[in-house]
């Protein structure tokens, strides 16, 4: 591992003006650390942002505020999470393990790296890792990669939770800076890979993740997770959506669909909403949905099964959900 | 010409004793533990937080001590296998004897870092039913499989 030198200011001005243009700031550590073992990463200084005060969850009735550095099993279990945001709580525990859920930090998973192997091997050609160096995915072992919002330089998977179920909840992040604070809605948050793929997030060197608002709103309290996953837990997602739902009288007012594993970013699959709004819950227009999410998919060699996979996964989801919701009464 | 390596001051609660040690900025907390302190109950597996055989508690709550450097703990508290049982020479803590009692390990490599991340299982409340228990001890391989007897070394010691 390079050498470098370590900071941990206690002020947000301050972490700033320590992160030189060969430093990186570093919360939890879980993806970092392992991406400075496999030499991926190798800043010169790390400045710790863990003493900053970026901890706490509130919440004002219509929006629950969180801060950047809220562990992930502590969100999970907040009672407004687990309460009113069900498919906040269950991406979280869909996430990781219980070890890595108690160093993970909310904006550390909204900043982690894709797995991609290629990626992760710095002998490998990567335009991720290092520009114009070639995508050995192409050709070389994609089984796991991304079939929606791919480009030729990169098809690399997002690999959150989190993430995906905060867009299906329309979440918005709060970012400071040497610029000035600013918020921005998280569907613009991440960017698709396009002739930039080593571009991954909208933050400038310097900006910070500060928190994440979450709107409480009645479609984001009828909601669910789905993950599916080569083993029962404690593995990346080969595909997974978060749903919500609006149904008022027999029919679909408003629908929220967002898919994990299967896109470069976490992505929401709009023709798949419009598929299901005004139509009647059900076998019929779930399925209809799972078709429409994915409208845009270009798989390759070996990932074609991720297509068909979002079908099953987004009508089981639907499913799922509903029934639960009819259970209840 | 001679580089002076980096080194930090870092001061830990270690098993209920304050340990105060220099060390490059580099060092995991597992490395640190096992190389500064002699504590090799946490094991260096996968050293990517992908097995949990270093699973340590930080302030009471588990974690991989391989993904995270030991300068960035300064005035916390850790506990390891060591520190569990209080006396070394004393009684084993009730989820070690379980694990002996139900034989769940095989050649005992994993097993420091499975009886961790149970002890905090329990403590957490996550020994509900067999199903739970599995789930919230997915961060622990043991590529000896000795997942059945874990499981019920685990719902033993909850007293099922």
């Amino acid at each position: 591992m390079r050498p470098f030198t370590y900071t941990r200011p206690d002020e947000p001005a301050h972490a700033w003006a320590e992160l030189g243009p060969d430093a990186m700031y570093i919360a939890g550590g879980t993806n970092l650390v392992d991406l400075m073992k496999c030499g991926v990463a190798g800043p010169a200084r790390l400045v710790d942002i863990g003493g900053l005060p970026l901890g706490g969850i509130g919440s004002d009735g219509d929006t629950l505020r969180i801060g950047a550095l809220v562990r992930n099993s502590d969100l999970a279990a907040h009672p407004v999470v687990s309460e009113r945001l069900p498919v906040l709580a269950q991406a979280l525990l869909a996430g990781a393990s219980p070890q890595l859920r108690n160093l993970a930090t909310l904006g550390g998973n909204l900043m982690q790296r894709t797995r991609c192997g290629y990626f992760r091997d710095p002998s490998m050609p990567c335009n991720k890792r290092l520009p114009e160096s070639g995508c050995a995915a192409l050709d070389g072992d994609h089984r796991g990669h991304a079939v929606l919002g791919t480009s030729e330089r990169c098809i690399a998977t997002h690999p959150s939770d989190l993430a995906v179920a905060l867009l299906a909840l329309g979440a918005r992040v709060r970012i400071d800076g040497p610029g000035g604070p600013r918020v921005e809605p998280i569907d613009a948050f991440h960017l698709p890979p396009g002739d930039t793929p080593e571009r991954e997030t909208t933050l400038a060197h310097g900006e910070l993740i500060t928190g994440v608002e979450v709107p409480l709103t009645a479609l984001g309290a009828r909601s669910h997770y789905l993950k599916v996953r080569e083993r029962a837990s404690f593995a990346f997602a080969m595909c997974s959506v978060a749903v919500a739902l609006d149904v008022r009288e027999g029919t679909v007012r408003d629908a929220r669909i967002v898919l994990g594993g299967v896109a470069t970013t976490p992505w929401r699959a709009g023709a798949a909403e419009t598929a299901l709004i005004g139509a009647p819950p059900g076998t019929a227009a779930f399925a209809r949905a799972g078709e429409a999410a994915t409208e845009g998919a270009r798989p390759l060699r070996d990932n074609g099964y991720k297509v068909e996979l979002i079908r099953r996964v987004v009508a089981r989801a639907l499913t799922t959900l509903t029934t639960v919701e009819g259970d209840r009464g | 010409m001679s580089i002076e390596p980096a080194a930090d001051e870092v001061e830990l609660r270690v098993n209920g004793d304050p340990r105060r040690i220099r060390v490059d900025p580099r060092v995991t907390l597992l490395d640190a533990l096992r190389d500064e302190f002699g504590l090799t109950g946490p094991k260096k597996g996968c050293d990517l937080g992908q097995c949990g055989s270093c699973t340590v508690l930080l302030d009471g709550r588990r974690i991989t001590s391989c993904l995270t450097f030991a300068v960035m703990h300064d005035g916390r508290e850790v506990t390891t296998i060591e520190g569990l049982g209080g006396d070394p020479e004393g009684e084993l803590h009730p989820v070690q004897r379980a694990f002996v009692d139900h034989d769940a390990f095989q050649c005992g490599f994993c097993t420091p870092g499975q009886i961790m991340a149970a002890v905090a299982l329990l403590d957490e409340g996550h020994a509900g039913d067999d199903d739970e228990i599995r789930e919230w001890m997915s961060g622990n391989l043991c590529r000896c499989a000795a997942y059945p007897n874990i499981v019920t070394a685990i719902a033993a010691a909850a007293g099922r």
